[in-house]
């Protein structure tokens, strides 16, 4: 529910920026919200990276499967905030973290790759 | 010369420099899986990549059959582009063998992607050894996105649990058990408090003299745990099996073959229909590993492990390939 609240002031946004700037302002914008929004998470090497990922609310997390072999994106939390449906090779994963709090998460496939993701 | 290169480039489809001549060697390596007997209570493992130099005495005893694990049916990449020739070939050596094995067993990572026309595939190929039945055990590869329905659809209806369960054939006891199911965060394989419960009662009314073999897909002892090869609770399994004579454990997972012996336990675990993976700390991770096919045999050190009964306790004879 929250994941698509924010995924539709997401596109509100682009689509203003789009529709209200001229060509050089828009790609500033959209840069910084690239940067401001969305993280990213490479699974290679059987290991996430980075390990720990610090963002502020609102962020969308991306995982990428760099691996020749699948893997997943489970948040270890009671709750299980977020958990992947398997990744295969190149294959992504986003989640948007609408509340401040620390995630500690894990691949289900390869159990001793753990990460963990800070929201400030 | 020329014109040979030009026929090698014009089948390398995949852009990995594998050619059909590469790949034919490749299957040398590849389509292995171990031929098991069982001797005087005591069981012997050979790779069926060494076959032609066993001679048929080694072969004959009171109970044979074969392993073959981690086929990964529906992997593409370099490491190997036909995980399906190379089953193929493993059914090839497992059919000319000279006295046919009884059964077979699969320690798991049938499928790669646990989708259901990979389980499809691996079912038609085995249908051509000759060995009719297969008891098979399921690889984390198996399990995926459904907790396992799919798998003991297929393969294990009537087993307990998540799919574990024993039967008997000439006097051997043999246990299939999970260790892939509810992995935690950090952990190695588990098998759980129920399994273990099972387990206890299974073997609990059984003659000492019994011999066991336990398969499973991660292996039960610790291989190499900072890559995850090896199970929690394995130790509660081995302490139930204490009490008998010959145990012998089964794996996969690792895709190379290893052995250890620990009091009267023997451990073996198989090497992979699909693709190699690197002995334990020596790459940066456990991921396929991709080899000129020519290297494959010295990097793989394909070893034999022959098991002598002593008057007390188990002798080993350890023989490798070089």
């Amino acid at each position: 529910m929250r994941r698509s609240v924010s995924i539709a002031v997401l596109a509100a946004a682009f689509v203003l920026g789009t529709l209200g700037l001229g060509a050089g302002q828009r790609s500033y914008v959209a840069n910084a919200q690239e940067r401001m929004s969305t993280m990213e998470v490479k699974i290679d090497n059987f290991s996430f990276g980075p390990v720990t990922l610090t963002v502020p609310v609102g962020t969308t997390v991306t995982w990428i499967n760099r691996d020749d072999i699948p893997h997943t994106v489970v948040s270890t939390d009671d709750s299980m905030t977020f958990k992947s449906k398997v990744l295969d090779t190149d294959e992504k994963f986003s989640f948007t973290f609408s509340k401040a709090g620390t995630y500690p998460y894990f691949c289900s496939i390869r159990p001793k790759m753990t990460g963990k993701v800070i929201v400030q | 010369m020329s014109e040979k290169r030009k026929d090698e480039l014009l089948n390398d489809h995949n852009h990995d420099g594998v050619d059909r001549r590469g790949f034919l060697k490749c299957m040398a390596w590849a389509g292995t899986g171990a031929f098991c007997v069982m001797k005087g209570g005591v069981l012997n493992s050979y790779s069926l990549s060494r076959f032609s130099e066993m001679n048929t005495a080694d072969m004959m005893g009171e109970l044979s059959f074969v392993q073959i694990s981690d086929s990964h049916m529906g992997f593409n990449k370099p490491a190997n582009p036909d995980v399906a020739g190379t089953l193929k070939a493993a059914v090839g050596k497992i059919n000319a063998l000279s006295s046919a094995p009884e059964f077979m067993l699969h320690t798991g990572d049938i499928s790669h992607l646990s989708k259901p026309e990979e389980f499809d595939t691996v079912d038609q190929i085995l249908k051509s050894a000759t060995p009719k039945d297969v008891f098979y055990v399921p690889g984390e590869h198996d399990v995926l996105n459904d907790d396992g329905k799919q798998f003991l659809e297929r393969y294990e209806k009537g087993s307990k649990g998540a799919g574990w369960y024993s039967f008997e054939k000439k006097g051997v006891h043999f246990i299939g058990l999970v260790n892939v199911m509810n992995l935690k965060a950090g952990g190695l394989g588990t098998l759980g408090h129920d399994q273990l419960e099972w387990l206890e009662d299974d073997v609990k009314h059984l003659k000492h003299s019994t011999p066991i073999v336990v398969f499973a897909h991660i292996p039960l002892w610790s291989v190499y745990p900072e890559w995850g090869w090896g199970t929690d609770d394995s130790a509660q399994p081995l302490a139930y099996l204490k009490k008998f004579g010959s145990v012998t454990v089964l794996n996969g997972h690792i895709h190379q073959t290893m052995q250890k012996v620990e009091g009267n336990v023997t451990f073996h675990t198989a090497a992979s229909t699909a693709f190699p993976q690197p002995a334990p700390g020596k790459a940066d991770s456990p991921g396929p590993m991709k080899v000129p096919a020519e290297q494959l045999k010295s990097v793989l050190g394909i070893t034999d492990v022959n098991y002598i009964q002593g008057k007390h306790a188990l002798a080993v004879v350890d023989s490798s390939l070089a």
